[in-house]
């Protein structure tokens, strides 16, 4: 191997799969090989078995809908909220000034320590569910999205103040375009830890969603169902990257080499 | 645009005044001040092309940037056509050597960013651009990025990009200097014939000798830094210009001429360093 010497993408591929293959292959080494105990760790058949009978007889598709939703309804408030707020942190220095130490400080505080205080608030229901989803990204957001506009290239704005823009074209026909590329890759990004806090969330003071489903099983040392679910969050995870990925290429070509 | 002019062009009305213009830019972590520009003071006449040579480092973006308003003089003053520059506007347009179409609009938006400010509505825009597309012969990369573009062709767009705004005072700041030779001796009989045609005031800056001659009607050389105008020589080869004017023994005569005055800069600027 040779430093950042490219592979072919079918090799890309294969190595890929591989690690997958090796992974669920030293899984049931361990379980079918009696090395662990089925109470602490199911093996990959009786996963799959619970995993089809949670599909198929306890509603766990609700579920999953269920969490879905959260997230998404917690992160788009989250977005719409963050967005504009960050173009204009980046593009007036008077705003970033007066919000940036604040944001920065807020961005380190753990959503999962505010879900206490959010169920004294707004009790269990939905609203709680989504304002920890919220806390979790809305601060993320406003500063990442703050840094991509500040750092639009200044010979851009020149060229644009040179042909007669104002402060409004700058913002709209300059800022903006110039950092959505970015602000989507940031999105998607954010949308990736927001699918962590849903689970805590539902972990606590839940009656419904993966995270619920997770905790229920736990109770019954259903390990399999408990990994079932898990990997269901990755494989979601996964596919709204794609789908993210593939919006953002299909919304931006010209940012493409 | 239009048909090219046959009245004989009348220089000599000021369009452009600079006034004992000096830049110094405040030291950064205790350094020293840069002395950018000394005190300059300089007139355009109207339908000029002036072009500004000097060795790098000796203040050329520096003035250009005072004149487009980009940045302010820390002493003297700047008038177009009789009114005091205090900021960057569409009646000075700039064509900079940094390649800076805005990459998210197709070519013909491009060109059209300008009057889209300016508020013109749609029809005339379009017809405005299209001519442009034509000038620059890229009507059929009207729909192509800027990333899709080679340097020259990406070159070309931002002159027009400037001119189809109508600028009073063209500036460009060495908008060559990253094109190979070749595609060089082609914008530049690209921009001298739109030049012809319009007689638009030109400033153009440039420290390629033979770009500077072969361009101007009136070449300014500047000292190393601290920059300063030190020689003002007229060019007054015919016009149109074709490229073959280059081997005249009128052009060699005043590139020997400048040769020897930038010679003298680059040892000083080299010695400087
Ligand atoms: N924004 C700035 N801050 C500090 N020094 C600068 C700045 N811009 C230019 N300079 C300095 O001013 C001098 C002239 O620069 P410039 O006008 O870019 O020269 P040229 O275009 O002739 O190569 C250089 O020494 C440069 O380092
Ligand atoms: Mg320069």
């Amino acid at each position: 191997m040779k430093p950042l010497a490219p592979i072919s993408s079918g090799a890309r591929i294969a190595l890929g799969i591989l690690f997958f293959v090796l992974f669920v292959a030293g899984w049931a080494y361990a379980t079918f090989g009696g090395f662990v105990s089925k109470t602490f760790l199911a093996d990959p058949l009786t996963m799959l078995e619970e995993g089809w009978l949670l599909l198929t007889k306890h509603g766990f598709l609700y579920d999953i809908g269920i969490t879905i939703w959260r997230v998404v309804g917690g992160f788009t408030l989250a977005a719409l909220v963050a967005v504009p707020l960050g173009i204009l942190m980046g593009a007036y220095k008077p705003i970033e000034a007066f919000l940036e130490p604040f944001v920065s400080f807020a961005r380190y505080l753990p959503a999962s320590a505010f879900i206490p205080l959010l169920i004294l608030w707004a009790g269990i229901g939905e609203l709680q569910k989504l304002l920890v989803i919220f806390i979790g990204s809305v601060f993320q957001i406003v500063l990442m999205v703050a840094v991509t506009v500040s750092a639009v290239r200044r010979d851009l704005v020149e060229a644009a103040l040179t042909l007669g823009a104002r402060d409004r074209g700058i913002l709209v026909r300059v800022l903006i375009p110039a950092s959505a590329p970015d602000i989507a890759e940031i999105l998607r990004l954010v949308l990736g830890w927001a699918w962590t806090y849903v689970i805590v969330a539902e972990l606590i003071g839940s009656s419904s969603g993966i995270g619920h489903m997770i905790i229920d099983s736990q109770a019954l040392l259903a390990t399999g169902q408990i990994i079932f679910g898990i990997i269901v969050i990755g494989v979601i995870g996964l596919i709204s990257d794609f789908l993210f990925k593939w919006a953002n290429r299909a919304m931006f070509p010209w940012s493409l080499a | 645009m239009g048909e090219p002019r046959d009245v004989p062009v009348e220089f000599g009305v000021s369009k452009l005044v600079i006034e004992d213009v000096s830049r110094v830019f405040p030291p950064v972590h205790g350094g020293h001040p840069v002395r950018a520009l000394e005190p300059t003071t300089l007139t355009v006449g109207d339908n000029d092309f002036v072009t500004i040579l000097g060795p790098s480092g000796c203040g050329k973006s520096t003035l250009l940037r005072l004149i487009a308003g980009l940045d302010t003089p820390t002493t003297g003053k700047i008038l177009l056509d009789g009114k005091p520059v205090k900021g960057p506007g569409p009646d000075r347009g700039m064509v900079f050597q940094s390649y800076t179409l805005f990459p998210w609009l197709h070519v013909a938006d491009n060109i059209a960013f300008g009057l889209r400010e300016k508020g013109m509505p749609v029809p005339e825009r379009e017809r405005i651009v299209a001519q442009w597309l034509d000038n620059i012969g890229l009507r059929s990369f009207a729909r192509h990025f800027p990333k899709q573009l080679s340097g020259g062709m990406q070159q070309r767009t931002a002159i027009a990009r400037a001119l189809a705004n109508d600028p009073a005072v063209l500036l460009l700041d060495e908008p060559f200097g990253a094109l190979d030779n070749q595609t060089r001796s082609l914008m530049q009989e690209l921009l001298l014939g739109i030049w012809e045609r319009d007689r638009k005031t030109v400033i153009f800056v440039t420290h390629d000798i033979e770009e500077a001659i072969f361009l101007a009607s009136r070449v300014l050389v500047m000292s190393a830094r601290p920059g300063r105008i030190k020689a003002d020589l007229r060019v007054d080869l015919p016009h149109p210009r074709h490229y073959t004017i280059k081997t005249s023994p009128e052009f060699s005569a005043l590139k020997a001429r400048l040769t020897e005055e930038i010679r003298v800069e680059a040892v000083l600027a080299a010695e400087g360093h």
